[in-house]
């Protein structure tokens, strides 16, 4: 995408100059960023950057200390909360440990936002939910408890509640975490497939150049606070910014 | 010392928000039946053995060391009413509640402290799940209804285990221990057909359920740090129950018998 394409897109999530700390711990200091909408943003970075920071600010589970940041034109700092619930509902979380509820099965942690936030008849949710067990190849897991599934199901699963409401915008917190390479290869794959078949966007946390290869459109680097190097991920992996060639050293060896 | 109060207060302040917010909910019970019904499975009959057996000696213990001292002055026939009066009053609620408090009450803040520090509780909010209603409010109901209903066990098996002690102890026949017993319970107050002794002693335990159940979701929600913020909570839980269970058994004991 060349910037005359980005600028005449539509931007869905905004951060401008946006500040966090947490105690004497500065966590964003200054941070911008525009997603634009159905393309997939990688925001990578050593751990303890800020970077599940910075993402929780798009859902609501933070708010910043200065700076905005907007959702589909609404200020997540003001925003009212039946907006915020209606907003979330367009929204997927994927948690970097998939936060199942351990004493609902697998297909009842995919239905619960259905079974919470909606009337639909049980057949229904049943149904959408075999739908998304399906779409992200866990067809059969639906009777399971989650302690009876591996880390990479578990992840599918918690992939698949954040699809079942059909979200505009998905979150995915460390996507890859804790997963062989075979296991994280295919679920990099299930994520840009989901992209391309749903159009959704998605922003993604992760410091695996191979998430990012595979799932991103663009990528920029969380590093003291503030967002730096934004780019494709081609120019991204083979620029020879100082700091961007220290920090992807080992990851692409 | 001024970072201690601050803290309390805010803890305080916590707990009876999440209480308020509790009641506010309380419409929503019958939609959360089932979880209702698990958690009264949870909290109820498993903890009933434990209920039976320390009520059990507990009655006894109260016999044996009353009894002693009565039967110096030839009164041991009145161990049944000190017995009665004193499960019913006072160590079947605060031995219920205090049972319900180390078990139940740091199950729930360890089970609500895992769920918050493994993102659960986040993946909740971000599903727009009220969580005071699909985790707090059937916690809290079902401590209130489990509360009044393994005291009334308490009460009665102490009871019995005081009229074992006053027969094979203290030389007082069943029949007259039992006669004891029914005429010290037989105040009759207002506004229940029940014995006041019995009533005031049930609805302690109730409001000593919505105490500890409220205490120990606050500290399990509350909860940081991963394993250890969760040992934190379960602990910080069952002694803030027990104190509260204490302080607030004071108070409705002043209220109900200060005359």
């Amino acid at each position: 995408m060349s910037a005359n394409d980005a600028a005449q897109r539509d931007v869905i999530i905004r951060y401008e100059d946006v500040h966090k700390a947490f105690g004497p711990k500065v966590v964003l200091a200054g941070f911008d960023l525009e997603v634009y909408r159905g393309e997939a943003f990688a925001i990578m970075g050593p751990s303890g950057t800020g970077k599940s920071v910075a993402l929780r600010h798009v859902i609501g589970l933070l708010k910043p200390d200065s700076g905005v940041v907007t959702v589909d034109g609404n200020d997540m700092r003001t925003i009212e909360r039946d907006k915020l619930r209606e907003l979330r509902s367009r929204m997927g979380y994927v948690f970097q440990e998939a936060a199942l509820l351990n004493w609902l099965s697998a297909g009842e942690n995919v239905a619960l936002p259905l079974r919470e936030t909606t009337r639909l008849p049980d057949a229904e949710i049943r149904e959408k939910v075999n739908a998304k067990l399906a779409l992200v190849q866990v067809p059969d897991v639906y009777n399971k408890m989650p302690n009876e599934l591996s880390g990479g199901m578990r992840k599918r699963v918690g992939l698949a509640r954040a699809l079942v409401t059909d979200p505009e915008i998905i979150l995915y917190d460390e996507p890859t975490a804790g997963l062989d390479p075979e296991i994280s290869s295919s679920i990099n794959h299930l994520m840009r497939d989901l992209a391309q078949q749903l159009h959704v966007t998605s922003l993604i946390v992760t410091h695996h150049i191979g998430c990012v290869r595979t799932t991103a459109d663009r990528v920029g680097l969380l590093d003291g606070g503030k967002l730096h190097y934004v780019s494709n991920p081609q120019e991204f992996i083979h620029s020879t910014e100082p700091r961007l060639v220290r920090f992807l050293g080992d990851k692409l060896d | 010392m001024s970072s201690m109060l601050s803290r309390f207060l805010g803890d305080v302040g916590f707990q009876l928000t999440l209480a308020v917010q509790v009641v506010l909910r309380a419409g929503s019970s019958w939609r959360r039946r089932t979880l209702v019904a698990d958690q009264l499975f949870q909290s109820g009959l498993k903890v009933v053995h434990v209920v039976l057996l320390v009520g059990l000696f507990i009655g006894m213990i109260v016999a044996l060391q009353t009894g002693l001292e009565l039967s110096r002055f030839g009164q041991q026939d009145q161990i049944g009413t000190i017995v009665a009066l004193s499960m019913c009053r006072e160590m079947g609620p605060f031995i219920t509640a205090t049972i319900l408090a180390a078990t139940v009450g740091s199950a729930l803040a360890a089970e609500l402290g895992t769920m918050a520090v493994s993102e659960e509780l986040a993946a909740l909010e971000v599903m727009s799940i009220d969580r005071i209603s699909f985790l707090v409010m059937p916690r809290v109901l079902a401590a209130a209804i489990v509360c009044p209903m393994l005291t009334v066990l308490c009460d009665a098996i102490g009871i019995v285990g005081g009229g074992l002690i006053a027969q094979s102890q203290l030389n007082v026949g069943m029949s007259l221990y039992y006669d004891s017993v029914l005429e010290s319970l037989n105040d009759r107050g207002l506004p229940f057909d029940l014995p006041k002794d019995v009533y005031t002693g049930l609805f302690k335990s109730f409001v000593f359920g919505i105490v500890l159940s409220v205490i120990s979701c606050a500290a399990g929600v509350q909860a940081t740090s991963g394993a250890m913020g969760v040992g934190n909570a379960t602990r910080k839980a069952v002694r803030d129950s027990i104190i509260a269970i204490i302080v607030s058994n004071y108070f409705l004991s002043w209220m109900f018998f200060n005359t």
